[in-house]
């Protein structure tokens, strides 16, 4: 039987810690490696801490940094793609495709997460996953590891239906928060929302950050 | 980055006149303005590392929000909303307009040496 291996493909350090971190956090307590393939060091992000201690050329810096301590407290493999924030749309698709097919080949994974195409907000979140689906799709079927897409956009479940797989990461709250608050330049605002409405049912970005959601893709149509 | 003093920021500006320097230029509201309000607008701008020679520069401006203009041969560089400077490391001239949340609305960087995928080292 295959190894299992977790690998999400996200482009931002703190992605992985707002949209995954539960669902990772599940995986290795059960034992199975997760490594997370970073797009880019967010070095474009508008949040430069509050109050501000990064500028423009530091924040990549910063950024890195923060991502290795979200890494160290998720207990998960990390590998820098070296992209530049905001760009990954104007790549060429099939150059990103083949720079990840070609560690997903060296990996080997039973299951790879990524943004949904479309549905994922940032134009970054779209490129990359639309990157990681080709990727995954032209490993050869008898090896391809399953996929799951994570939509952001406000509509996405009006269009796309009910996301296949619904995690309550309410178990790994804790440890959910402690990667978020690795990354100090970036989470402040949604700390401070965090702390001054506890009860995360109530508040739609809590809900969005306790129900972690994916759709399987499907390759065969 | 700290409040931006005038008189500091002229020295610094004058210092890079009539040289080859390196810029970035950059507005943003985020990518997220309009997930997070359906009415907003996402607009943003950058330019990284457009190679210019300015014959004079301005910080003009009072109170805590300033503009800069840099005069080029053929046209103008120009920032509006910049409240925050830093002399850096490397003696680049590092502007950025914030809002109250210490986003960053707005950038003006001017360096002799080309701007870097990546800071070499954070102080």
């Amino acid at each position: 039987m295959t190894q299992e291996h977790v690998v999400v493909i996200y482009p931002h350090p703190d992605d992985e810690s707002f949209g995954a971190a539960g669902t990772i956090a599940s995986y290795r307590e059960k034992g199975v490696p997760v490594t997370y393939l970073c797009g880019t060091l967010g070095e474009m992000g508008r949040n430069m801490g509050n109050p501000v201690f990064a500028n423009r050329e530091t924040l990549s810096s910063y950024r890195k940094q923060e991502l290795m301590k979200a890494c160290k407290a998720l207990d998960v493999d990390v590998r820098l793609l070296g992209y530049r924030d905001k760009t990954l749309e104007f790549e060429q698709v099939d150059h990103v495709a083949a720079h990840l097919q070609s560690i997903l080949e060296e990996i080997q994974p039973t299951l790879v997460i990524t943004h949904y195409p479309g549905y994922a907000v940032h134009p970054d979140h779209n490129a990359l996953g639309t990157a990681a689906i080709k990727a995954v799709g032209n490993i050869e079927a008898v090896r391809r590891p399953e996929l799951w897409a994570q939509a952001i956009a406000t509509n996405y479940e009006k269009e796309l239906g009910e996301p296949d797989i619904r995690h309550d990461v309410k178990p790994y709250w804790d440890k959910k928060m402690a990667a978020i608050e690795t990354h100090l330049s970036q989470a402040s605002g949604m700390m401070s929302l965090i702390k001054e409405k506890p009860d995360f049912n109530e508040n739609e970005e809590l809900e969005h950050l306790r129900y972690e959601r994916f759709y399987r893709w499907n390759y065969n149509n | 980055m700290e409040a931006i003093i005038k008189e500091k920021v002229q020295q610094a500006i004058d210092q890079f006149a009539d040289k080859d320097v390196y810029v970035h230029l950059e507005t943003t509201n985020g990518a997220y303005a309009s997930h997070f309000d359906e009415n907003a607008y996402n607009v943003g701008a950058f330019i990284r590392n457009a190679k210019v020679k300015y014959e004079h520069g301005k910080i003009v401006g009072s109170g805590n929000a300033y503009r800069v203009g840099l005069k080029l041969d053929l046209g103008w560089v120009y920032a509006e909303g910049v409240t925050d400077y830093e002399l850096d490391h490397q003696n680049r001239l590092l502007m950025a307009g914030h809002d109250r949340e210490g986003r960053l609305m707005v950038a003006l960087e001017i360096s002799e040496t080309p701007f870097s995928h990546e800071s070499v080292e954070q102080s």
